[in-house]
């Protein structure tokens, strides 16, 4: 099991967490929240003001003054653009921290398992993207590390390298069974390869739970957004029906499930939003009158950005757009369940 | 081609033709037999040997301080940091006659260290104490510098995958920055087989002891002009391998 406590000055951090064993626990947060500063502090590359990192021995305990130099923690750390040294071969890269007379098997062995011995005598100039990221996953599996640290693994990779990459990856956190801790800006990513998501804003861990619970019950409108849903802000009172009704800023008023009341941000996700033409029946409460502003094709599916009084987006299908005739400057009504609206106070 | 094209080329032809020629005619003036004659006497192959030993010496006390020092400076912030930068960078600006004065001051014969029982002067220590002198700030910065560009998550990924800070230096930022390392090392000792002033004023001119190549083209040149231009000759062979050797380092670095 890891256990951290860190406390520092850079970029205002002061927060903790246990990841158990075989279970990988995604830390999420926009640039500059301090999330690889917790890496290093694990990692024991930076050194926190107050701090603890425990993972079997103790490796870190500022109040008592305990601190193991990096090369004496086992951190098997895949760093953001993986720091592969570039004097040396994929296999050398990989042997650096093997000891003993069959480190050049060991290594070998090693990206044999990523499909890489074809590549084992290329430097890491000749190797693209997705290889680079085997092979620091290779390397930072060779030590037989206590715990993998893991610094936006995927970000680099272009998105059709990306969704095999993932795969390999929850694979290797399956099968290595030791804590994982992975980092990334792209909720997408900690929610695809974190058994549980935490949420870092203004330094400290705002939600910590499963990625669905995340989306379903943002506990702030900062979570609700991050998730990828749209926040729209207003003000909520009780409505008729034992609903809760948000009187939103710009205008307009929504109805949700929610029991909470006072200033909130009311969340929802693109894709729970129907575009009718005209005041069309619906039985769903929430209607909001808009105008279409832009709409992004993506694959099948298409983006449309809408104007009501705040922003708003809806995902819809191709085909939905072209029977509605939508085109920037259209007016149309969103229409999404109350059940659909998450309150979260702000 | 327009009037300030032609202004431009005829500037560079100008500056061309001012640098290159003093170096042509050391070749063409006595002509390449006389000139392998004249490095038959036995003064001229002492100078050349002892230009060698003493430079090379230099160089390896060079490397052996100075790359720990440049590492500690490339990778360490701390106070008064500058100001050790600057001071090291001094000799590179110090008129070689003051270098001398300066270096016999220190360590020669009634020098700051004699009392100590540290003094060299008319050996080729002496000679050796000189062009170290002169030429190890070359190194150093450069050191530094190539030192400072190795990025630092490969230090950081070397120090996790269990290699403390000296295995680091040697694995990984020796290697990432050797073509900087190169340059430099070319550059000092450039630096020292032209060193004249400095070795003159604390070492001497004595024929196989303190005598380096340009002192034994100092000493010849009233009298035996053709056996001053034969070593200029070489001097210039081996200053320009060591200006190509730079610059391929240079190249390889990028």
């Amino acid at each position: 099991m890891l256990r951290v406590e860190v406390e520092t000055a850079r970029a205002g951090l002061a927060l903790g967490f246990e990841v158990a064993q075989g279970e990988c626990l995604a830390l999420a947060g926009p640039s500059g929240a301090g999330k690889t500063t917790v890496l290093s502090a694990v990692a024991g590359l930076f050194r926190p003001e107050r701090g603890l990192v425990v993972c079997g021995d103790v490796w870190l305990d500022t109040a008592r003054g305990v601190d193991v130099a990096p090369e004496r923690r086992r951190c098997g750390y895949v760093f953001q653009d993986y720091a592969l040294f570039g004097h040396l071969s994929a296999w050398r890269n990989v042997a650096y921290g093997i000891d003993g007379g069959d480190r050049r098997s060991r290594a070998l062995a090693l990206l044999e398992r990523f499909g890489l011995t074809e590549r084992a005598h290329a430097r890491p100039a000749e190797l693209s993207g997705g290889e680079r990221q085997r092979v620091a996953l290779a390397r930072a599996l060779a030590r037989e590390p206590r715990v993998l640290l893991l610094d936006e693994p995927l970000s680099a990779l272009d998105p059709r390298t990306r969704a095999a990459a993932a795969r390999e990856l929850l694979a290797v956190l399956r099968e290595t069974g030791v804590p994982a801790l992975l980092v990334t800006h792209d909720f997408a990513e900690a929610a695809q390869l974190g058994d549980r998501v935490g949420v870092i804003d203004g330094g400290r861990i705002v939600q910590l739970g499963p990625a669905a619970e995340l989306s379903a019950r943002p506990a702030s409108a900062f979570v609700a957004d991050f998730t990828g849903a749209v926040v729209l802000t207003g003000v909520a009172r009780p409505g008729p029906d034992g609903l809760t009704a948000v009187a939103l800023d710009g205008g307009g008023e929504i109805a949700s499930t929610d029991a909470v009341f006072g200033p909130v941000g009311a969340s929802l996700y693109p894709w729970e939003v129907v575009l009718e033409a005209g005041a069309a029946p619906s039985s769903a409460q929430n209607h909001l009158e808009a105008e279409v502003v832009s709409i992004t094709e993506i694959g099948g599916r298409a983006r449309v950005a809408l104007l009501a009084g705040q922003p708003l987006v809806a995902e819809v299908s191709v085909a939905a757009v072209r029977s509605l005739g939508l085109a920037p400057g259209a007016r149309v009504v969103a229409t999404w369940k109350a059940a659909a609206t998450r309150l979260a106070p702000r | 081609m327009s009037w300030f094209t032609a202004l431009l080329v005829a500037a560079l032809a100008l500056a061309l033709a001012f640098l290159v020629l003093p170096v042509v005619a050391i070749f063409v003036d006595a002509g390449p037999g006389e000139l392998l004659a004249s490095l038959d006497d036995p003064g001229a192959l002492d100078a050349l040997w002892l230009s060698l030993q003493t430079s090379l010496t230099a160089l390896a006390l060079i490397v052996v301080v100075g790359t720990p020092a440049a590492w500690l400076l490339a990778t360490r912030s701390f106070r008064g940091r500058e100001l050790i930068v600057t001071l090291i960078e001094l000799p590179l600006v110090l008129p070689p006659a003051v270098a001398g004065i300066g270096l016999l001051a220190a360590v020669g014969p009634r020098g700051l260290l004699a009392p100590y029982g540290v003094s060299f002067t008319l050996s080729t220590a002496a000679v050796v104490v000189a062009l170290t002198f002169v030429a190890a700030p070359f190194y150093l910065r450069q050191a530094q510098a190539a030192f400072a560009a190795v990025d630092p998550t490969w230090l950081a990924a070397s120090r996790t995958l269990g290699a403390g800070e000296a295995r680091t230096l040697a694995r990984v930022a020796i290697p990432a920055a050797l073509p900087g390392l190169t340059a430099g090392l070319a550059l000092a000792w450039g630096r020292a087989l032209g060193e004249f002033g400095a070795t003159l004023m604390f070492a001497g001119s004595f024929q196989g002891i303190t005598q380096t190549v340009p002192l034994a083209i100092y000493e010849r040149f009233s009298t035996d002009f053709t056996g001053a231009l034969g070593l200029s000759a070489v001097l210039v062979c081996v200053s320009a391998a060591l200006l190509l050797a730079v610059k391929l380092g240079f190249r390889a670095a990028r």
